[in-house]
């Protein structure tokens, strides 16, 4: 009888798993901070034009987005290569544009009424004709702040 | 004879995984959306007539469906409106009432009198490109703040760009009343006055 028991010989040792949850917390936290939270699902083509002279947009929650452009490739058999409004996640006629404003008002605090500005993102080889016809609609809503949303860039790179 | 590996000291793995945590915190913005503020005309009267304005007073910028350009009855290149909008924003020629002290133009009798008068009417078709459009409206809007950089600087020595993200950024620290007078004080001196036609129905 030795006092020193003799280690087994001839087995692995086990590998630790202590580092196992750190592996995933930075794996979820990647993806955390990689994902980004879209609330619509963009139906249209939307290929924003450029310009330099922009101001950001702070308040999200104030923003009445409206999409316009050509359906997206998917979409074409069902809605048409015709230029469409798209409101929330359905496409819509301009008509429908004025209970927009109006739903997207009362969803909205009081005192921040005032404030709501209408974010148009429009892709950019749609006509200018229908632009104008959704922002005929929005006078007529009395939405008159707008925004043309774009990317940042020099206006030349519009004509290329 | 097989030893056993020693154990890896697993205990700096946290540390680890919170700095990598820390770093993305800080690194990463959340995108915001950019674009050119506008404000729409309310609905008129169409009984009520327009306001009168003087000829010379007003700018007129066309776009056809190919994105070409016509100011002022001549074709013009892009990157020269900016220049030319400038001009005749800060032309100055009224006299008497009219005068505009601050203006660094030619005078030139035929061109605005004031800024404060000066109209840019932008007319384009159904068939004009929104990218084209958006070009022109970016042009414009930079003759507008080039001009309004300038007197800002030379009053508060500060461009009229910079204070307006100053009123906007919540860390700024100063007095936000004076500083909104001083950015009203430079908007009354250039007023952005974009005048949008209705597009025409014709084609180019």
């Amino acid at each position: 009888m030795s006092k020193f028991k003799k280690k087994k010989s001839g087995d692995l040792p086990a590998i630790s798993t202590a580092s196992l949850p750190d592996i995933v917390f930075m794996l979820l936290f990647f993806f955390m901070v990689v994902t980004v939270m879209r609330d619509t699902s963009i139906k249209v083509k939307n290929r924003l034009p450029y310009a330099d002279q922009v101001e950001k947009l702070e308040k999200k929650d104030l923003i009445m987005y409206i999409y316009a452009g050509e359906p997206s490739e998917r979409y074409q058999s069902v809605a048409g290569s015709e230029a469409r409004v798209q409101l929330n996640d359905k496409y819509a006629s301009l008509k429908d544009i004025k209970q927009f404003v109006f739903e997207e008002r009362q969803d909205t605090r009081d005192e921040l009424r005032q404030a709501m500005i209408a974010g148009l993102k429009v892709d950019k080889e749609t006509n200018m004709g229908l632009v104008s016809d959704i922002k005929t609609e929005l006078r007529e809503a009395e939405a008159l702040k707008i925004t043309y949303i774009t990317k940042k860039g020099e206006a030349l790179k519009n004509l290329e | 004879m097989a030893r056993s590996a020693p154990e890896v000291n697993a205990g700096s793995m946290a540390d680890i995984a919170f700095l990598l945590l820390i770093f993305f915190l800080v690194t990463t913005t959340i995108e915001t959306d950019s674009g050119i503020n506008r404000k729409l005309p309310p609905i008129q009267d169409e009984n009520e007539p327009p306001p009168p304005l003087k000829e010379r007073n007003i700018f007129i910028v066309l776009i056809n469906s190919n994105g070409d350009l016509l100011v002022e009855d001549e074709p013009m290149d892009l990157k020269n409106l900016k220049q030319a909008a400038v001009q005749f924003l800060d032309n100055g020629g009224g006299k008497g009432d009219e005068a505009c002290t601050y203006c660094r133009g030619a005078k030139d009798p035929s061109s605005s009198d004031n800024p404060v008068k000066a109209v840019i009417s932008l007319q384009n078709n159904r068939l004009t490109k929104y990218s084209d459009y958006i070009a022109v409206q970016n042009e414009l809007v930079a003759a507008y703040n080039e001009l309004r950089n300038r007197e800002a600087k030379r009053m508060y020595g500060v461009e009229f760009t910079e204070m307006e993200e100053m009123f906007k950024s919540e860390s700024f620290t100063g007095n936000k009343d004076k500083l909104k007078d001083r950015i009203k004080v430079i908007k009354d001196m250039y007023p952005q006055k974009l005048s949008e036609a209705e597009p025409k129905r014709t084609s180019s």
